[in-house]
């Protein structure tokens, strides 16, 4: 009797000691996310794999589904671990994931514990935003912060990979403004991004991989995104394109254009497709642009001649010094001097071309005539070079000349000795 | 390869022909020989003369003489097949660095007013090291070495081509 | 007595000239047919004393050295006075004595003057011809353009392919593992120094052999003055066909300054050993035969690399080319038809071969 008693206690301790242990199991298994465990296999749109979620930067940082949607992630009974109690939020309204996110993302104190230089102005800007107020007005078609950022795998600005990369914005942007039917309430035009797509500034960023050229978000802004006005879009072109804003602050343009409300630098060179620049902007042809507001034959348009002119007569006169320094090397000649200083001929032309931006003959005439100098030095060299080369020939006629007399000499001379 | 015979022909008639002939023969052959070896000689003798432009090799080259620039002003010279900016700043001292635009390689300028090197074409900036510290250029423009030796400005690369 | 008579004299007391130059007064060259094809070896020489003439002088500018070689060139050609001049000559002397060389040895196949006694004459040839091909790699190397540094890269490459001792060979000719300055200095010194050298002592026993031993004739021909006496002709070398001689070098001088004024050497651009090479990649002129044939080998016979079979085959072909004369059995026709037979199928093979790897991408 008293062995089995003895095993039977002994029975039970080990049963209770193992389901001590089954309790504190999960917390020696390392941090137990539930949440995971269930949704890892459960389809879109409530799907979240393992794989997914450790891309995302929020889970890198220690952060886990509860940081957000509250709940139990030690539960495995969905109702313990989805219950009010525990503070669990479920899907997120539309509506407040901007405060959601702000609430983190607002604190200064409690962002520089992970990233001190990380900015926490967020959600200020977004409220001054066309986004911000749509949304606070009730409109929930707009962009909040997991549109652009992605969620569940969203990833740092700086990752390649990410949705808010400089080189991958504008495709982000695109999903909404490309949309037509989704754009269909809103009163603005969906070719953006076709257009930007065909543009100068895409080459350079998306396609050369300079991130310094513009996208979307540098015109106008990200967070606080917001068409720049039509009367500060030069503000933001220039920027980058400082000596033609310069130019353009001479101009006439600059008042005409403000008094009738066109936006500046984009009635020339549009906003979205800005191609590169000719010099057939400035004709009369296809292509052109004054022609839109300007009279065949009134001053501005005698005007717009002159600054074609001056434009094609140093176009010309570097061609022309091309085509003659080529025929020099052509011929074995050595015109490297004046190849290089051809570069300097087109960069005054460059120059010309955006002194063009004050619509002042004058000014332009001092750029066009700094290269034309060039152009005619090169000339002059290119000429040189060819009368060398037919200094060259002569010198060789001549001593071919003198070896032709020995030629004949000696044939006349074996000949007439009869050796 | 063997003698012409001449047949028959007065031999008086051919002596004459044939000493003038020969004469003919000797001053063409003297000639030809006279003016082959002038021809020959004349561009070996004047290739024996050092020409005046002295050959620095590839390394080096005057930039400009003391004086040419003012300070706080710089200017654009050849160096190799690019351009280099040979700048003299406020106090007196010369800088040297390539003059192509790490961005997208347009020629930079120095700018007195602002005493920085800029790039026209997408206002980038560099300053007086060459280290690119505003705007679009990724990287620093090359910096050369600077020597004032006499009256002449010698730029030179830092290290070996 | 003549100024010349004068000399004539003093020389006589002090060298025994008249014993001196006896054999050269002898000398005589076979008149018939097939004489024209004797200007050849002349000519040969010519380009060469031409080369040594332009080389020299070319020494007084160029600075070997990775950062110096190209701009020392283009100092040459831009401001040495009449530098374009010589460095063309230069050039094209060069390309032309090789194409001479090689006309010279098929000439010298073709009329059979290789038999015994010359099989001497024959071998001093070919290593010369060896030699100048020497000439031409390491010359072409010189201007440290990207086409020269990347021929260079590519045809040392080929000789390590070369089983047992080909690496340490590479080594040895690049002065290091890969294709540097230190190649260039290394190349340098071969050109001016090593290959000068070795090739004046084969050219004076080259000339030397020919001298004793006379210029042969073509066997048809001997077999046709056998059989009429009267039909031999000769003529004395000097100064008969001396004379002749000296007008072929003079045309041969027209042609190189028309070459040179005409058509310059061009620059090429500086070499950059970091930038990728660029695309189609060919040795010169006369390297192409066996660069094409190696680009036709599979990648490979059997288990042995394609490029190694390559190698090793135009090692022995040269071998064998070297030692051609002994061949010859003591039979007088037979054999000749073969080696005739051979000689027209590499003439055809190296022609056909340049052509194509000179269309070819």
């Amino acid at each position: 009797m008293a062995i089995l008693r003895n095993s039977l206690e002994c029975c039970v301790k080990v049963i209770g000691f193992l389901a001590l242990l089954a309790c504190f199991a999960p917390a020696y298994a390392g941090t137990k996310n539930s949440c995971l465990d269930c949704h890892t296999a459960l389809p879109d749109p409530i799907g979240v794999t393992q794989e997914k979620f450790a891309q995302d930067i929020h889970a890198q940082k220690g952060l886990t589904c509860v940081s957000c949607h509250g709940g139990d992630a030690t539960a495995d009974d969905p109702d313990k671990a989805m219950s009010r109690q525990a503070g669990w939020k479920g899907k997120i309204d539309r509506k407040q994931i901007p405060e959601l996110c702000g609430h983190c993302h607002s604190d200064p104190v409690y962002i520089r514990q992970f990233n001190p230089s990380l900015r926490t102005d967020q959600l200020d800007q977004y409220h001054t935003s066309i986004h911000g107020k749509r949304l606070a007005a009730g409109d929930t078609k707009v962009a909040v912060c997991i549109d652009c950022h992605s969620v569940h795998d969203l990833r740092a600005p700086s990752d390649p990979r990410s949705t808010v990369n400089p080189v991958n914005v504008a495709t982000t942007c695109s999903r909404c403004h490309s949309n037509a039917s989704y754009m269909k309430p809103y009163s603005i035009p969906t070719d953006q991004f076709a257009n930007y797509s065909k543009s100068v500034h895409h080459d350079a960023l998306a396609v050369r991989g300079d991130l310094s050229a513009p996208t979307c978000t540098t015109c106008h802004g990200n967070h606080g995104a917001a068409p720049p006005g039509i009367d500060r879009v030069q503000n933001v072109c220039s920027t980058c394109h400082v000596f033609q804003a310069q130019m353009y602050e001479q101009s006439t343009h600059k008042a005409a254009f403000q008094t009738s409300a066109l936006p500046g630098c984009v009635v020339c060179h549009s906003n979205h497709g800005i191609t590169h620049p000719t010099d057939a902007k400035l004709g009369n042809g296809p292509g052109a642009v004054c022609m839109q507001c300007h009279k065949p034959g009134d001053r501005c348009d005698r005007a717009r001649e002159e600054l074609l002119g001056s434009l094609n007569r140093l176009d010309s006169a570097i061609k022309q010094a091309d085509q003659v320094l080529g025929r020099a090397e052509a011929s074995g000649m050595e015109v490297s001097e004046a190849r290089l200083a051809q570069n300097q001929a087109r960069d005054a032309l460059t120059k010309a071309r955006v002194t063009m931006h004050s619509f002042r003959n004058g000014l332009v005439e001092q750029d066009v005539q700094a290269g034309l100098n060039i152009a005619a030095k090169d000339l002059d060299a290119g000429h040189r070079a060819m009368a060398e080369r037919n200094h060259r020939r002569v010198g060789l006629g001549i001593s071919l000349v003198a070896i032709g007399m020995v030629l004949v000499g000696l044939k006349l001379y074996i000949r007439q000795t009869g050796r | 390869m063997a003698t012409t015979d001449r047949g028959l022909v007065t031999p008086g008639e051919q002596l004459s022909k044939d000493g003038s002939r020969r004469a003919f023969i000797k001053v063409l052959l003297g000639g030809g020989f006279l003016a082959s070896a002038v021809a020959f000689l004349y561009p070996v003798v004047r290739y024996l003369t050092p020409p005046k432009a002295i050959d620095l090799g590839g390394d080096s080259v005057v930039a400009g003489k003391v004086g040419e620039l003012k300070p706080n002003s710089g200017k654009i010279f050849r160096f190799g097949s690019r351009p280099g900016l040979l700048i003299r700043t406020a106090e007196g001292d010369y800088r040297a660095m390539s003059a192509t635009c790490t961005h997208l390689s347009c020629t930079v300028q120095y700018r007195e007013d602002l005493r920085e090197v800029w790039c026209a074409c997408h206002n980038g900036k560099y300053n007086l090291d060459g280290r690119n510290i505003s705007g679009p250029p990724p990287r620093p423009l090359e910096a050369f070495d600077v020597q004032v030796r006499g009256d002449e400005i010698f730029v030179r690369r830092r290290r070996e081509a | 007595m003549s100024p010349l008579g004068n000399v004539r004299n003093w020389l006589e007391e002090r060298l025994e000239w008249d014993d001196l130059i006896a054999p050269l007064r002898k000398k005589t060259v076979p008149v018939h047919r097939l004489s024209y094809w004797y200007f050849l070896g002349g000519i040969t020489l010519f380009l060469f004393l031409i080369q040594v003439a332009t080389g020299i002088l070319l020494l007084l500018y160029y600075r070997p050295g990775a950062n110096e070689a190209f701009e020392s060139i283009q100092y040459i050609m831009t401001q040495v006075q009449y530098g374009w001049l010589i460095r063309s000559i230069h050039s094209w002397s060069a390309n032309l004595m090789i194409f001479t060389a090689f006309a010279h040895m098929f000439s010298v196949l073709f009329l059979n003057a290789y038999r015994k006694p010359r099989e001497l004459t024959w071998v001093s040839g070919i290593v010369l011809l060896f030699l100048l091909l020497g000439f031409g790699f390491s010359g072409y190397l010189l201007p440290w353009n990207t086409l020269a540094f990347f021929a260079t890269k590519v045809g040392t490459e080929i000789t390590g392919q070369v089983p047992i001792i080909g690496q340490s060979t590479m080594v040895f000719l690049r002065g290091g593992e890969e294709v540097t300055g230190a190649t260039l200095t290394r190349f340098f010194g071969f050109h001016v120094a090593v290959l000068p050298g070795l090739a004046t002592l084969l050219i004076l026993l080259h000339l030397l052999l020919v001298q004793r031993q006379g210029i042969s004739v073509p066997p048809k021909i001997e077999a046709e003055w056998k059989t009429n006496p009267a039909a031999k002709k000769e003529m004395k070398f000097f100064p008969n066909f001396a004379l002749r001689e000296l007008m072929a070098w003079y045309v041969a001088l027209g042609v190189l300054g028309a070459l040179a004024a005409i058509f310059p050497w061009n620059l090429g651009v500086k070499a950059d050993p970091f930038s990728p090479a660029p695309a189609g990649i060919k040795p010169e002129w006369y390297f192409l035969f066996m660069f094409q044939t190696l680009k036709l080998i599979p990648a490979k016979v059997w288990f042995v690399d394609g490029e190694v079979i390559g190698v090793l085959a135009f090692g022995l072909v040269g071998l064998l080319w070297l030692l051609l004369p002994f061949f010859e059995s003591k039979q007088p026709l037979r054999p000749r038809h073969w080696i005739t037979g051979v000689a027209t199928f590499a003439l055809a093979y190296i022609t056909g071969m340049s052509i194509y790897g000179h269309l070819a991408k």
